[in-house]
């Protein structure tokens, strides 16, 4: 460990991101493009990771990783996939009204765990389909037909029927009962959702439906930071993964004087003070280690740790300031705030390997960690094997910070263009 | 004046029908005396109120006060949900609960509490009706004649625009106000009605605590009573339609709920939907579900929390000319005026905010409307709530969504309780004060507390809304140090913070450098 310390910010960063980036050349199914959910053995496959997957590709091919070939491969059987599954309201569908169900199996493809039809988690994957038709440019054969096949399948997306009658997006579907009674309340990762919606080339969303959702935003001054609330902090990173929002601003970001870049900027320096204030006196926590979202935790149970009784929970939606919290840090979640606060982010890791070498193995972050609980070393409790999500963060955020190559490839992708300025983004790079 | 036997029903599950003891005869005694002769007045009242629940004894000790004739009707008990089966027998179960709940955290106070702690149902229901029995002195029927208010006991009936019928008197007035209040809704799940549950009507005549309960409905009265009744030793199941609890309040005061009745070890089932129940021996079984899921609970008892209905029914108010509906209840202008412009209602049988001090509120509305020609307004109350679990979950004015649904730029300043020094030394520093203000002024929107005593904390933010104080002035109001309320000046003084422009960073710095 200290001959990693020993690296350049640079190179320390490269070493994580290139292991990192192995999670999807390790955990994917070669034959349909589909990744595991985590490293787990028996794990499904998320599409969302896939769709991480996809933007992760064209990284290791300007890195040097892979092959252009081997990811135009790998690019075109995931699309071939997923464009020739049937879509159906039959359970052994893969999707239906070109929306995808969020866990299928790795090998067969088919739904498992009775999955939802998940909004978001298509959204995900349409987003790393859009990565690669941007970047996939080549007048080839192969690279002609991923951008037709990306071009289909979104086309095939029924975001209005998504509304299910109302002005909002529902937050996924079941064939056994129909619209997940909930939908998205708050500021959340469903920006990108909205805008690739709005983008729609075939059925796009009514214009309004972005200001409908926007209305329950809260902005509040927390710690003396004003910003746009939410709890998570990867709800501050994932749309922002694709979208480059530094300097575009929405109607709610011109009238505070603000765009979204900026406000997850602030969202880390919440949490990075959340964590200095440690309410709840969780072991670890300080300037240097934060990272609170959603991620794996110790399990559902209640443990007597330093004389107090304390719940715990497993995978949740952990957020700051108002919980739940249960001293779980996501490595990851603070290495994503890279692009926003480069030193902090850098730091963090840096006291991650320093105070906690044992929870980081071949240069990979786990989904969790948490010294409250006691086991192996500082760490603590330390979640088991890797998630897809968390690697896939990782990989965007740094190259992100490094090289802007995803958000420039999204910068020139007529979709995002369109979906922005529907939803009435304005200023900066869309000038 | 010659007196007559009133005659009348009582609801299923008062007072009357609980415990025979000494507190429970007191309460009788006071709100519904066995022997009572309903006054005869030939002339013309003033006022004739029906229903004698806060809204309608305020009203009539108002008016009696300011020397109107005066006559107050109630068909079954004094003091209505507040006294006998609503805020004041709740609370005074809460704070044992609380109690009990504190002894088993003892550990994390410092303190150490000997031996196992046994729960004793019975003496929490005494110590219940013991307090039941102290504040019904206050507006008892003996009290209340004596303030100069004629109490009839017995059914309200109008016989015309200006006649109401009482236990066989015929009353006259130049005014009336209804303020009959509201019953608990019957949930419509296949199989309830018939397998019995309890509501809000009946929950305090329990002489044992249930094993297991299952509570209808995460909405305030279901939260309080579960945490409450966990809290008591039962294994308490929750289930709620919406995502979350509370689905009116803030979403992360939702979230703190959920988490503190989850850690008291209420089973919180959400996006859960109440289907059948059916009777197998003496255990209920409920069948629950939650999209796709179907699963089903065995419990002792049922508690069904959800919606209140107006009392309108039994009064022929199409007699006197008033209408109504049965959902929405009486039909009432800003001025709480009936569509008879001799009758006014007030309180629970005509508001949204079913709460005892919108009915307290808008019955003296009533009085000065009613009887001086005032132009009193409903809509230009401020009206606080509170729910009253733990923590408490209070809230003044406007939410942030009304706000900007009404166009109105919002800002919130948000202090963490556990940030407020008096907040962690009582180890209650679970919540937040959130203050919403127009963006760019100090001028105060609305509020939500959420704190061990949000419901005390909540009046001052209540005041200042009342008198047009904002943050600016707030923050210059001394606070007594350390208490919880410092939160609300934390918050002013976040406000403050942000009014330090660069502008007048760099002239303070210059003056200071000079």
């Amino acid at each position: 460990m200290a001959e990693l310390l020993a690296q350049s910010d640079e190179d320390l960063l490269d070493r994580f991101q290139r292991a990192a980036f192995d999670y999807f050349l390790e955990q994917t199914n070669p034959l349909n493009g589909l990744v595991a959910d985590t490293s787990r053995i028996g794990a499904p496959a998320s599409i969302a990771v896939v769709g991480f997957a996809l933007s992760c590709y064209p990284i290791g091919v300007e890195r040097g990783w892979m092959a252009r070939a081997d990811a135009a491969t790998r690019v075109l059987a995931t699309l071939l996939f997923f464009w020739d599954g049937p879509q159906s309201e039959q359970p052994d569908a893969i999707g239906y009204k070109g929306f995808f169900y969020h866990f299928l199996d790795i090998r067969t493809g088919k739904r498992v765990w009775q999955s939802e039809l998940s909004l978001i988690d298509t959204t995900f994957l349409l987003a790393g389909m859009l990565v690669a038709s941007v970047y996939f440019s080549a007048d080839t054969p192969q690279e002609n037909e991923i951008r037709e096949r990306v071009d289909a399948i979104y086309r095939r997306i029924d975001w209005q029927w998504a509304r299910g009658g109302g002005t909002t997006v529902r937050q996924g579907w079941k064939p056994e009962s129909g619209f997940l009674h909930y939908g998205w309340e708050g500021y959340s990762e469903a920006i990108i959702l909205y805008v690739l919606g709005l983008a729609s080339p075939s059925h796009p969303l009514p214009e309004h439906s972005f200001g409908a959702w926007n209305a329950t935003y809260q902005w509040e001054n927390i710690y003396d930071y004003e910003f746009l609330y939410a709890g998570p902090l990867f709800i501050h990173h994932f749309s922002h993964a694709w979208i480059d929002f530094d300097g575009i601003k929405d109607r709610f970001m011109q009238a505070k004087n603000s765009d979204y870049f900026e406000n997850s900027r602030r969202a880390t320096l919440v949490q990075r003070e959340y964590a200095r204030r440690n309410p709840h006196d969780f072991e670890g926590y300080g300037e240097n280690c934060w990272g609170i979202t959603a991620n794996e935790g110790p399990g559902f149970k209640t443990l007597k740790t330093n004389g107090r009784d304390r719940r715990f929970f497993g995978y949740a939606a952990r957020g700051v300031p108002y919980g739940p919290d249960d001293g779980t840090i996501d490595p990851c979640g603070a290495l994503a705030s890279l692009p926003f606060t480069p030193e902090l982010a850098i730091s963090a890791l840096r006291h991650f390997c320093a105070r906690y070498p044992e929870m980081i193995r071949d240069s990979r972050l786990p989904s969790g960690f948490n010294p409250t609980v006691s086991g192996d070393g500082a760490s603590g409790w330390v979640s088991e094997g890797y998630f897809g999500l968390d690697q896939g963060i990782v990989v965007l955020m740094i190259e992100n910070h490094r090289s802007r190559l995803i958000w420039n490839l999204m910068r020139q992708c007529p979709h995002i263009d369109r979906g922005l300025r529907r939803a009435g983004f304005t200023g900066g790079w869309l000038s | 004046m010659t007196m007559s036997v009133a005659s009348g029903s009582r609801a299923e599950g008062s007072p009357s029908e609980a415990a025979d003891d000494r507190f429970q005869r007191e309460i009788i005694d006071n709100v519904r005396p066995p022997v009572w002769r309903n006054p005869t007045f030939s002339g013309r009242y003033n006022l004739v109120v029906i229903g004698a629940g806060p809204g309608g004894v305020i009203a009539a000790r108002e008016a009696a006060v300011l020397g109107a004739k005066v006559a107050l009707v109630e068909r079954d008990l004094i003091g209505g949900d507040r006294l006998n089966i609503g805020c004041v027998p709740s609370k005074t179960l809460i704070r044992t609960a609380r109690l009990y709940a504190e002894m088993r955290e003892a550990k994390n106070y410092g303190g150490r509490v000997p031996g196992k702690i046994a729960i004793g149902f019975a003496t929490v229901m005494e110590r219940m009706r013991r307090i039941q029995a102290h504040l019904s002195r206050a507006d008892s029927a003996r009290r209340l004649s004596e303030a100069g208010v004629d109490v009839y006991f017995g059914e309200a009936r109008f016989a015309g625009s200006d006649t109401v019928a009482v236990a066989g008197a015929v009353l006259r007035f130049k005014k009336a106000l209804i303020a009959t209040g509201a019953r608990p809704q019957t949930p419509p799940i296949s199989g309830l009605a018939e397998t019995g549950y309890l509501t809000n009507e009946n929950v305090f005549n329990l002489t044992e605590c249930p094993r297991r309960l299952l509570v209808v409905g995460g909405g305030p009265l279901g939260c309080e009573l579960a945490q409450a009744f966990c809290r008591f030793g039962s294994h308490v199941i929750i289930a709620q339609d919406d995502p979350m609890f509370l689905p009116k309040e803030e979403r992360d005061a939702a979230q703190i709920l959920s988490d503190s009745l989850a850690y008291d070890g209420v089973e919180i089932h959400l996006n859960t939907t109440v289907v059948a129940v059916r009777k197998a021996g003496a255990l209920k079984i409920v069948d629950l579900v939650s999209d796709d899921d179907k699963f089903s609970v065995s419990v002792d008892e049922i508690l069904a929390g959800i919606g209140r209905s107006p009392n309108v029914e039994g009064m022929d108010l199409e007699a006197a000319g008033v209408a109504y509906d049965t959902e929405a209840g009486i039909h009432v202008d800003d001025f709480l005026r009936t569509s008879n412009p001799r009758i006014y209602a007030a309180g629970d049988v005509c508001l949204e905010h079913k709460f005892t001090h919108t009915a307290e509120a808008s019955a003296r509305i009533v009085v000065q409307n009613a009887l001086f020609l005032g132009r009193q307004k409903l809509s230009a109350l401020t009206i606080p709530w509170c729910t009253y679990t733990d923590p408490e979950i209070a809230h003044v004015g406007l939410y942030v969504r009304e706000a900007r649904q009404a166009a109105i730029p919002v800002r919130t300043f948000t202090i963490l309780m556990h940030d407020v020094d008096r907040a962690v030394t009582d180890g209650e520093a679970e919540g937040f004060v959130k203050i919403h203000v127009r963006d760019g002024t100090d001028q105060i929107l609305g509020a939500t507390v959420v704190a061990r005593h949000a419901g005390e904390m909540i009046n001052e933010i209540s005041l200042a809304i009342y008198a047009g104080i904002g943050l600016g002035v707030l923050a210059r109001v001394i606070h007594a140090y350390p208490t919880q309320a410092e939160a609300i000046k934390m918050a002013a003084d976040a406000y403050m913070r942000t009014r330090l422009t660069p502008t007048l960073k760099s002239r303070a710095r210059r003056w200071l450098a000079r």
